[in-house]
């Protein structure tokens, strides 16, 4: 099937994004209220009804703005905020943002509630009204134009930047040509690749925000004097940071890069972007880069992303809330031992099986059922993880000025 | 014995990845190759690099097209090429890791 020619019934929201699903979110703005959330998902028992939020009670403006793209985001139709009553974030002013986007809306206090069990109970029967809300929802027709991709690798072995990421960039060049949106990234794990990706900036600006960016990682990588690269991957084959750093890149494939998105920015037109989830310099200190693969899928899935890809070599099991995950390894031996969390193989391009044109292909057939909503692996066993640490981070790149 | 085999992703590649372990003897090259065959001198793990050509000291290491390092002395055909034999450009630490396990040397454990 040709991505050009596919197209889908979404959910156009007002802000004219268009969701491939349909979920109540419930959000927690404080570890103290988020057994509460987590128990009305659970008990609701429904795999459009998930759970995200922040643990701090002192907030964070890098936090805050990932909690509104979330609300924001295409594939979420309703929100429920839940908050114990003193911490630092404000169930109300999100619960508002929800409203003005048009999507069905509430929050509770905990204290005010009076306590876990009311609150739960009153949680559920709020969740169930609006999964009645949803199913009223109009649906619209979708194409390639409409969709945003998201993908990062952990995990990774030798297998990865032979077969598993160069799947990804074959299938990211398609959905380009057919006008598609394509995010990567994991810029501490390009290393060595600075005049590589700076050629390939689709104008001047982006070429900056691409050189600044390599700048400010390379930076922290030579200050900690540790790069992205573990025993296990020397071990693996791997013999350099340079080497693992094309096996990542090659998920990109091979189209020009529009310019560099912050976390919970949203790409400003169609085409292909690198999202930078590095932490930029402050009084702080740097922050942690990279502590998670489901802090990079959470990333993505700020920039709007109503899927991501986590290709993975040694193999994981994880999910992702708000947008469905495709887990995708190139190592045939991986994907047998993990198959019930495993998507796709695409191993048969190692073993001498199929091209990797035609492996790419298949991929665009397991991403067109997943839009059409057949779940993935990880739904299917309800992974649902998510992650959003405390951080500082510009909301846009910032160019250097020039006289 | 099973045919050995590795891949070479770009035609200016100097080294391949073994696809299975190799033993010394005939691996058959798939992917953007140049020849059609390589002779494995000695060993090489599984995911792990054998060399297309000679490369002498201090010249660069090419897999996917681009650079990922710099050979520390000669490397013959038919080897294997890891942190024994080639290092970072930038990562400076990682020639203090051992070629096989991977492990820092660097850090004292008393």
């Amino acid at each position: 099937m040709n991505l050009k020619e596919m197209h889908w019934r979404g959910y156009l929201r007002k802000n004219g994004s268009k969701g491939i699903r349909n979920k109540v979110l419930v959000i927690y703005t404080v570890e103290c209220s988020s057994f509460v959330a987590k128990e009305i998902v659970r008990r609701t028992g429904n795999n459009d009804v998930e759970v995200i939020g922040f643990q701090g009670c002192t907030d964070n403006q890098y936090a805050v703005r990932l909690l509104i793209a979330m609300i924001r985001h295409p594939n979420v139709g309703a929100v429920l905020v839940i908050g114990l009553g003193c911490e630092y974030i404000q169930p109300k002013w999100l619960a508002e943002i929800a409203g003005k986007e048009d999507k069905f809306s509430n929050w509770m206090f905990i204290q005010k509630e009076g306590g876990t069990t009311k609150t739960i109970n009153k949680g559920i029967k709020l969740v169930m009204e609006m999964l009645k809300q949803l199913q009223q929802m109009p649906q619209t027709d979708m194409t390639a134009e409409d969709l945003i991709i998201g993908a990062e690798c952990g995990g990774s072995d030798y297998t990865s930047g032979l077969a598993g990421n160069t799947v990804v960039g074959c299938f990211y060049d398609s959905l380009i040509d057919a006008g598609g949106t394509a995010i990567f990234e994991e810029i501490v794990e390009a290393v060595g690749l600075d005049k590589f990706l700076e050629t390939r900036g689709v104008n001047k600006q982006a070429k900056e925000e691409i050189r600044i960016t390599y700048d400010k990682a390379m930076k922290y990588c030579r200050s900690v004097r540790q790069y992205s690269v573990s025993p296990g991957n020397f071990a693996g084959g791997l013999s350099s940071i340079e080497e693992k750093s094309m096996g990542a890149v090659a998920k990109s494939g091979t189209r020009p890069i529009q310019g560099v998105l912050k976390v919970s920015e949203r790409p400003k037109h169609n085409g292909l972007w690198l999202l930078d989830t590095t932490p930029d310099p402050y009084w702080m200190q740097f922050g942690i880069t990279n502590p998670n693969d489901n802090e990079g899928l959470t990333d993505l899935i700020s920039c709007g992303s109503q899927m991501v890809f986590l290709v993975t070599g040694r193999g994981s099991v994880v999910g992702s809330a708000v947008a469905p995950c495709i887990k995708i390894t190139g190592n045939s031996t991986t994907y047998k031992n993990l198959e019930d969390d495993i998507d796709f193989n695409a191993g048969p391009v190692l073993d001498g099986e199929c091209t990797s044109t035609e492996i790419a292909q298949y991929l665009a057939d397991l991403v067109e059922d997943v839009i059409s909503g057949k779940l993935t692996k990880s739904e299917v066993l309800g992974h649902k993880e998510y992650y959003i640490p405390y951080k500082y981070q510009n909301k846009e790149v910032i160019l250097p000025c020039r006289q | 014995m099973e045919r050995q085999k590795a891949f070479q992703i770009d035609c200016i590649d100097n080294v391949a990845t073994a696809l299975m372990p190799l033993k010394s003897g005939k691996v058959s090259l798939s992917g953007n190759v140049t020849m059609p065959f390589v002779n494995a001198e000695e060993n090489i793990p599984m995911g792990h690099k054998i060399a297309l050509r000679d490369i002498g000291k201090e010249e660069t290491i090419i897999k996917y097209g681009i650079v990922i390092g710099r050979a520390k002395r000669n490397i013959t055909k038919g080897t294997w090429v890891h942190l024994h034999c080639m290092k970072s450009i930038y990562d400076e630490r990682s020639s203090h890791m051992d070629a096989v396990t991977g492990v820092p040397e660097d850090i004292r454990y008393e």
